[in-house]
């Protein structure tokens, strides 16, 4: 008997598949998107969070409508808070706004920060690794995974503020600060863009996070150190002497979004927003999966 | 994002006016830092140049900034602004040199070290000493030189440095191109302004002169002044030089000291002229004669050097118009000129990135000029209009940064003439009251500190009675102005003369006012009828500026009797004012260009098919990298499956020179339960983690049913494990967790046999509350039921009733 037909023999042992893994195991079939988001949906945080992203919105309209005092109008600078009130959309804007700077960071740090090392802290991960889950498909699913929750959270945000601030200011126009009106049909197609650029502009946070996740078994670790990073990159761009060393930061254009308002829109800020994005995602995902798929598991 | 950044980062108020006047007083250029790399690439040689004769020799303080290369260079001169010195230019003079220019900055006689006194551009001493200092490239061999004495040479300046620059061509042939910036084209229309008249040509912001004197700029001219008659040159230490080591009262002469605290460092007849016209308000012939020697007004069709105009949209001392008229000069002498209007000026400082493409813009105009490289010779630049009173601090709230092109100046030497189109006004004859000593006044612009007015205050202020006003309709789409509105108006006066001030407001559908640019247009007027019913018509254009009108805004324009910028009559008197042609309203100058970000829908598909041709080769490559890890696993020793577990010669060994497993070799048979034993750290647990494909061995190979294992290896589906703790979600009930673990497998649900396996948990109803509520016991009984799920060919135990 040659070995060719030894080897025959055992691929054909009942059951067995010619990869040795047991009949009905498919990779690309492990830990699906849909069960990746039920574990998530499992957890209190997640819900949690969304509940604060609904949240938010209701808590700054009550603000908006107890605390507006004439005092308040002393400012005439002029800013997006000033028309917050004109109409739903502009509410809308307002909190994308406020939100923008530490609020969005926040949760993208967390739901990006948190895949990898929760597992890790749990002592889940090594189970779901000898599943096995190949390393690769792992982080992916678990990318896919916070992308889809993080930019849950942030649609959650903005169609809670659409809504209730609609009913509270009424539905309307985009009034910008520059005394422009957009036409209702016209300011939803611009906050579809305002939404897709900051989607794109936290990702870099998000995948930094993601990064710090699959190094550390903490997952604190991972969301506080990213958010730091940011935080360090946003008070270094207030020193106005780093000048123009200053446009190639994570942080920056963090608000070029707001160019969107403009008519006709300039796009020349966003486009290096998103490119640079993208570039600095890529990045630190690329970073990520490398450090993950050469790490020894031991949690 | 630089910029762009708005209420985000909102600049500080509270910076004080001399902080912010005092740079731009300097240069409306110097901003920025230079790549400190390439800094000690560029050397540096200071000298004391003479220049002058006999009571005017002076010694000027220079300092010559060579590049980095062997060969002769270009020369660049560059001229600071009022109240600035050599140091003010000294990093756009850095920059030059780092691009190859033999670069010569100097302090003009009365500012900085150098000697001598201010003659504001004179020929006989300024723009001369220009010249000295233009000897003193002739004579160095590491500079271009054209012919014997004439070095190849381009001259830049803002402001005071800017007017040197078209002096110094006018009178110099040597100098082969310049580029002034924000400066004059004439001192007394820019002091004494006067917008009255038939528009002068068909270029965009052509502002016309009336005769005679204009009405006087105040404060712009008294902080002009005050700057240079410091005595010691500068405005800080005016301010503090009451206190300090003065000389004693007996050494000095009264006179002396009367010249030195009143006219600081200005020539005798400079400070007659600035004191004449302030105590007045009327220019005098001698004040004008004094004036128009520094202008390159009369003298522009001597200027054979290309030009290259750069002027600020903000900048309520020199502007649009002031450079419109020298382009209109320079042109018709068939000189190649280009424009470039940006976003600042005098009022507001140009923002880091502006500035940094202007100082491009002028190396990139020495280029073609210098040094003979390709590009263009005309052209028109203009910030892109918006709906924004003023750039600088709120026009950073949407990051304007964009920039018209066209391909010349419209009107200039040839070029189709600037399109205007006429808007309709309404509004009945009103009269105009001036007040007694001409307060209370309108309130417009505070010199230099026009983007920080609009901050602090918001909008301007009208006082009630002194103004007349006529609007549009609401506009039907949005207009663009780019350029000097004119208006015709029918005035009459019962005293035949009048100041008035004309201004076109941007009014908001919600009543909320913008003036473009912070801009007025004064008119003096003089021979008016004095019958309201026939007044007489007058022709008055209105400032230059960019500014979008938006579609259902309207057009006010507002003829007032004061602004507290100017000197307006004493005498109180009341005028009426009313449309010429209301039909013919106000007429718009409108320029078509392209901008730049033109291109800007089709890059965004570049980025998107960039982005798909990415992800395309991403998955080519993970089908590839696929088929070449089947190949692998699908590898199998002869006889594997009556060999569950094989180890063969494996090592552990950690970075640190820890060796966890050293040489382990074993086998385990079909149906064999096989125990590892040994103390704490034999490796027992790191030989299990190798199998599970957690860690990889350093050497040796091991293999499940004659399958390689290792990270991700299908062979480990057979393979039930409990090892070191249970990783069960503790929020999640033990139920869930074993149907969840199931569900990531991916395999159908019948394969788990998950009734078996509750059975070997023995949990009973206490399976279906959250994990962390289970004792230590009750966790390991469903992690080994998670191992036993889908029943495993193969079962790995690592202290499995530790704790129990």
């Amino acid at each position: 008997m040659s070995t060719d037909d030894r080897a025959e023999m055992a691929i054909s042992a009942p059951g067995v598949q010619a990869s040795g893994a047991v009949q009905g195991y498919r990779p690309s079939r492990t830990l699906r998107l849909t069960v990746e988001l039920r574990r998530q949906f499992a957890r209190r945080r997640t819900l949690g969070v969304l509940a604060l992203m609904a949240a938010l919105p209701l808590l700054l309209i009550a603000a908006l409508q107890l605390g507006a005092s004439e005092n308040a109008r002393g400012n005439d600078r002029i800013n997006l808070v000033d028309v917050a009130t004109a109409s739903g959309l502009n509410f809308t804007l307002f909190v994308l706004f406020a939100t923008t700077g530490f609020f969005l960071v926040v949760v993208f740090a967390l739901f990006f920060g948190d895949t990898v090392a929760s597992e890790a802290q749990w002592g889940a991960l090594r189970y779901t690794l000898a599943t096995p889950v190949p390393r690769m498909r792992l982080l992916r699913q678990k990318w896919l995974a916070a992308l889809v929750l993080s930019v849950g959270a942030l649609l959650t945000l903005t169609a809670v503020a659409v809504v209730a601030g609609s009913i509270a200011f009424g539905f309307g126009a985009v009034e910008t600060p520059i005394g422009v009106t957009l036409a209702q049909g016209e300011g939803f197609v611009r906050l579809a863009g305002m939404l897709g650029y900051l989607a794109v502009h936290l990702l870099v946070v998000g995948t930094l996070a993601f990064w710090f996740s699959t190094i550390t078994d903490a997952p604190l670790a991972a969301v506080g150190g990213a958010v730091f990073t940011m935080f360090v990159f946003a008070i270094l761009d207030q020193v106005e002497q780093l000048g123009s060393l200053r446009d190639w930061f994570p942080t920056a254009g963090e608000f070029a979004w707001v160019d969107l308002l403009q008519t006709p829109v300039q796009d020349g800020d966003l486009f290096r927003g998103v490119v640079q994005s993208l570039v600095y995602a890529a990045l630190f995902t690329a970073l990520g999966f490398r450090a993950f798929a050469r790490r020894d598991v031991t949690s | 994002m630089r910029r762009s950044r708005g209420p985000v980062r909102p600049r500080s108020g509270a910076r004080g006016a001399l902080a912010v006047l005092l740079p731009l007083l300097v240069s409306g250029l110097v901003v920025g830092t230079a790549p400190a790399a390439a800094a000690d690439e560029v050397r540096t040689e200071e000298a004391r140049v003479p220049a002058g004769s006999g009571a005017d020799a002076v010694e000027l303080d220079t300092t010559l900034h060579l590049p980095a290369t062997d060969r002769p260079a270009p020369a660049v001169v560059l001229a600071h602004g009022f109240g600035g010195s050599k140091e003010s230019v000294a990093d756009d003079a850095q920059a030059l040199a780092e691009r190859g220019y033999v670069v010569l900055t100097f302090s003009a006689r009365g500012f900085g070290e150098s000697t001598g006194l201010i003659g504001l551009d004179d020929p006989r001493y300024e723009v001369a000493d220009l010249s000295a200092l233009i000897d003193v490239l002739a004579e160095r061999d590491d500079v271009v030189q054209d012919a014997d004495g004439d070095p190849r040479v381009g001259v830049a300046g803002a402001s005071y440095g800017g007017a040197l620059a078209l002096l110094g061509a006018a009178y110099d042939d040597r100098i082969d191109a310049i580029a002034p910036q924000i400066t004059w084209h004439s001192l007394t229309s820019a002091l004494f302004p006067s917008q009255l008249g038939e528009v002068p040509g068909g270029t965009p912001a052509a502002t016309p002169q009336g005769d005679g004197s204009g009405v006087y700029k105040r404060l712009w001219s008294g902080l002009f002044f005050g700057l240079g008659a410091a005595p010691s040159g500068g405005l800080l230490d005016l301010l503090g030089g009451a206190g300090g080591d003065g000389p004693a009262p007996a050494d000095v002469d009264v006179e002396d000291v009367t010249q030195a605290l009143t006219c600081g460092r200005f020539r005798p007849e400079v400070c007659a002229a600035y004191e004449s016209a302030a105590a007045t308000g009327v220019l005098t012939p001698e004040a004008a004669a004094v004036l128009d020697r520094g202008s390159p007004a009369g003298v522009l069709d001597r200027i054979t050097a290309p030009t290259l105009l750069v002027q600020g949209t903000q900048d309520s001392l020199f502007g649009l118009g002031q450079a419109d008229a020298n382009a209109r000069g320079i042109a018709a002498n068939g000189t190649p000129v280009k424009v470039v209007w940006y976003a600042g000026g005098h009022d507001a400082p140009a923002s880091d990135r502006l500035a940094g493409e202007l100082r491009a813009q002028v190396a990139d105009w020495f280029d073609v000029h210098l040094r003979g490289r390709d590009g263009g010779t005309a052209g028109f630049e203009f910030p892109a209009p918006t709906g924004l009173g003023t750039a600088g601090t709120v026009g950073r709230v949407q990051g304007s940064s964009r920039t018209v092109t066209a391909d010349a100046y419209p009107g200039l030497d040839g070029a189709e003439p600037v399109r205007r189109t006429s808007f309709a006004l309404g509004g009945a004859l009103q009269p105009v009251a001036n007040p007694a000593g001409g307060t209370p006044a309108a309130l417009t612009t505070v010199p230099g500190l026009g983007a920080l007015t609009a901050a602090l205050g918001g909008s301007t202020l009208e006082i009630p009675g002194q103004s007349a006003r006529f609007e549009t309709a609401p506009l039907d789409s949005a207009v663009e102005v780019v350029g000097a509105p004119s208006v015709a108006l029918d005035v009459s006066s019962a005293g035949g003369s009048a100041t008035l001030f004309a201004k076109l407001y941007d009014v908001g559908p919600d009543g909320s006012t913008t003036l473009p640019a912070r801009l007025v247009a004064p008119v003096r007027l003089t021979g008016l009828s004095a019958d309201p019913a026939a007044p007489t018509r007058v022709e008055v254009t209105l400032p230059a500026f960019v500014h979008r009108f938006e579609a259902g805004h309207v057009m006010r324009l507002v003829v007032s009797s004061t602004d507290q910028g100017f000197a307006v009559p004493v005498e109180p008197a009341v005028h009426s004012v009313a449309l010429a042609d209301p039909a013919a309203g106000v007429s718009v100058p409108r320029v078509e260009g392209r901008t730049e970000a033109a291109g800007g829908a089709g890059r965004w598909w570049v980025l998107l098919g960039a982005l798909a041709a990415l992800g395309l080769l991403g998955w080519g490559a993970a089908v590839l990298l696929a088929r070449r890890r089947d190949r692998r696993v699908n590898a199998v020793e002869p006889g594997g499956e009556d060999v569950p577990l094989r180890f063969e010669g494996v090592t552990k060994a950690y970075g640190d020179g820890f060796v966890a497993v050293r040489d382990l070799s074993f086998e385990v048979r079909r149906g064999q339960v096989l125990g590892l034993l040994g103390p704490n750290g034999a490796g027992k647990t790191t030989s299990l983690r190798m199998l599970m494909g957690l860690i990889r061995p350093t050497e040796g190979r091991i293999s499940v049913f004659g399958h390689a294992a290792g990270p991700g290896a299908p062979v480990l589906s057979r393979l039930g494990s409990f090892v070191e703790g249970t990783g069960l979600l503790p929020h999640l009930s033990g139920r869930e967790n074993l149907r969840l673990y199931w569900a990531a497998t991916g395999r159908p649900a019948e394969d788990a046999h998950m009734e078996e396996a509750i059975e070997v948990a023995g949990l009973g109803a206490a399976l279906d509350r959250p994990v962390r509520r289970y004792s230590q016991g009750m966790r390991q009984r469903v992690a080994i039921a998670q191992a036993m799920l889908g029943l495993p060919d193969l079962l790995v135990l690592d202290e499995p009733t530790n704790g129990a």
